[in-house]
């Protein structure tokens, strides 16, 4: 009998939880739709995607395709966004580049995310000497200009893709850190957390299952701006030649290459910056709109 | 307030250690033999160790750290592995120029943000409002190197107006200048609106319009001296991407600050160049954010940071 009743309470709370679950996304939704600007947002960051998918399907030629006798030649019918000193087609290399520059974005902010999510959850929970170290360590990382702290990571280093990425990475822990240790905190004086710990549950369970899903809202948040600033940043560290190396069809390495050629062939520029800022736009304005419905506080 | 000063003093102390311990636990990581990199390729064997031995390098690594910061102190950052010259002599050169950009740029982030901000704020949702959000919007949006490149097309290019690059007179700073102080002008014009909005909607600001003050001296005396409180803190902010972005926008237009001094370093390995360089930018923007807090309470009383 006793075991009948658990059975059916717990039917009942998976029931009820997946109730609310479904409330809550519907009025995520509803939020998320009513708002335009985000709307706009969505639609660009799911063309890019789509185009980073179909990138072979969508490029007329091989981004790699050297012919010079093609060299600089303006937007035309045939190569609709002209072709760089190379002979190489723009736009077949903006496409494939697609890859590069938001994989790049994706990978750093998850790298980020990771390292900064974990140390917030632990700096937070745990709290004084824990906390103390954590967030004295997270002040020092602050307290680096810029895109300075990448730069200093990537001298160690040394240039390329994969190390703009974990430099990239880096600059963003404490942004997340620092959110999810306010969040942290503020969770677990909740009741609920209590009652877990009272029925037996470890430190890794309550940390993992029952606080981190609850402070998701401003990670999703800032997850989104951060993939603004990362794509942003892995560019510019590209432009600098400190990231993606010649012949990759990288955005702001392609940039870097088209600044030789500003007064002879200014597309050979314009086209990757403008596929850059649109992206960016595209999430901030996502951004935007996800913390307006998932972070009311923060609307600004 | 003098009090407050040298306690903020105090505290930045250990950041100032930690950012030496970054920079110098960074440039540990750094594959191979720092020895037989400092002494520059193709050294002797006997060169190397000569190296190890001068520098302590085979000290062990607490040593080598307090060595480096007492050094650091006393203003010795160590020698260009490229010309052989100390790297302090290469940054006060460089410095003074990095520092004349970051501030005719801050001036530009500050007036322009705020006034853009204003002007949305006091009519919002209007034509103009949502106008002035979209144009911030974009601001934020463009990469501030294609932005640089965009603004030389057009104007040094195209209509010939201003120089392409260098930095020998007042015409050299527009362009550079603007193509930094634009991005932080888009994230203090939201936040000026927003923070105006909020105040706004106050009721003493009710109170002062009922009152029957004219509407510009409700604004600028009661609404904008408030909602100025936490637009400081996001300038504070945007220096440290502003000063970041130096690295930028100096190699675009090929001026020779300290920014661009780091990333050359980088090119060449030369990396008792790069630790400096990042190191002085570092404590610039910790000083600056000293100031910001100063700032931050003289203009809000009501809070007390101690």
């Amino acid at each position: 009998m006793a075991s009948k009743v658990t059975t059916t309470q717990s039917i009942d709370l998976a029931r009820a939880r997946k109730n609310t679950r479904k409330e809550r996304w519907q009025s995520f939704w509803s939020v998320m739709t009513q708002n335009k600007a985000a709307m706009v947002g969505a639609v660009i960051i799911g063309a890019y995607l789509l185009m980073m998918l179909i990138a072979p399907i969508l490029a007329p030629f091989d981004p790699y395709d050297i012919s010079l006798e093609d060299k600089l030649t303006p937007p035309s019918m045939e190569h609709w966004m002209g072709t760089d000193d190379k002979g190489r087609d723009i736009l077949s290399r903006i496409l494939y580049g697609s890859r590069l520059s938001i994989g790049v974005g994706f990978a750093s902010v998850l790298f980020g995310a990771f390292f900064g999510i974990t140390l917030g959850l632990i700096a937070g929970y745990y709290g004084k000497w824990v906390d103390t170290i954590i967030s004295r360590v997270l002040d020092i990382m602050l307290a680096f200009p810029g895109i300075l702290l990448a730069l200093a990571i990537i001298s160690a280093l040394g240039p390329g893709l994969i190390n703009v990425t974990i430099a990239v990475g880096v600059f963003s822990i404490p942004l997340f850190a620092r959110i999810v240790r306010g969040s942290t905190m503020e969770v677990k004086k909740l009741e609920y957390i209590d009652a877990i710990r009272t029925i037996g549950a470890n430190d890794f369970i309550i940390i993992f299952r029952h606080i981190l899903p609850n402070v998701m809202s401003p990670i999703i948040v800032q997850g989104s701006m951060r993939l603004a600033t990362a794509i942003l940043s892995a560019a510019g560290l590209s432009f600098l030649g400190l990231g993606a190396q010649p012949p990759s069809p990288e955005w702001g390495a392609m940039l870097s290459s088209g600044r030789d050629f500003l007064f002879s062939a200014p597309y050979m520029a314009i086209f990757p910056g403008l596929m850059i800022s649109i992206l960016v736009l595209g999430f901030n304005l996502f951004g935007d709109g996800l913390r307006d419905a998932l972070d009311p506080k923060l609307k600004k | 307030m003098f009090l407050f000063i040298a306690k903020r003093l105090v505290q930045i102390i250990p950041v100032i250690l930690g950012v030496t311990l970054v920079v110098f636990l960074i440039m540990q990581m750094v594959p191979g033999d720092p020895a037989a990199i400092l002494a520059g390729e193709g050294a002797s064997q006997d060169t190397i160790e000569q190296y190890r031995e001068d520098l302590g390098l085979n000290r062990p690594i607490a040593e080598q750290y307090l060595t480096y910061v007492g050094n650091v102190f006393q203003g010795d950052f160590g020698n260009s592995l490229k010309n052989k010259q100390p790297v302090l002599d290469e940054i006060l050169l460089r410095l003074p120029i990095t520092m004349e950009l970051a501030f005719y740029s801050i001036l530009i982030t500050v007036v322009l943000g705020l006034a853009a901000g204003i002007i949305s704020a006091v009519k919002p949702y209007s034509i103009r409002d949502v106008s002035v959000m979209v144009v911030a919007l974009l601001g934020i949006s463009l990469p501030s190197f294609w932005l640089g490149l965009l603004l030389m097309y057009l104007f040094s290019v195209k209509l010939q107006w201003l120089p392409v690059a260098g930095w020998d007179g007042p015409a050299n700073i527009i362009l550079p200048a603007v193509t930094l102080g634009v991005g932080g002008a888009a994230i203090v014009a939201r936040m000026t609106r927003s923070s105006m909005l909020d105040v706004i909607g106050q009721d003493y600001i009710r109170t002062a319009r009922a009152k029957g003050l004219k509407e510009h001296f409700v604004i600028y005396k009661h609404a904008l001296r408030n909602a100025l409180i936490p637009v400081i803190t996001v300038v504070g902010l945007q220096f440290g991407s502003l000063l970041g972005g130096t690295v930028l926008v100096e190699s675009v237009f090929a001026i020779n600050g300290l920014g661009r001094m780091i990333v050359d370093a980088i090119r060449t390995r030369d990396l008792p160049m790069v630790q400096g360089g990042v190191l002085v930018a570092s404590l610039v923007f910790v000083f600056v954010n000293l100031l910001v807090d100063v700032l931050y309470r003289a203009v809000n009383k009501r809070i007390d940071l101690n």
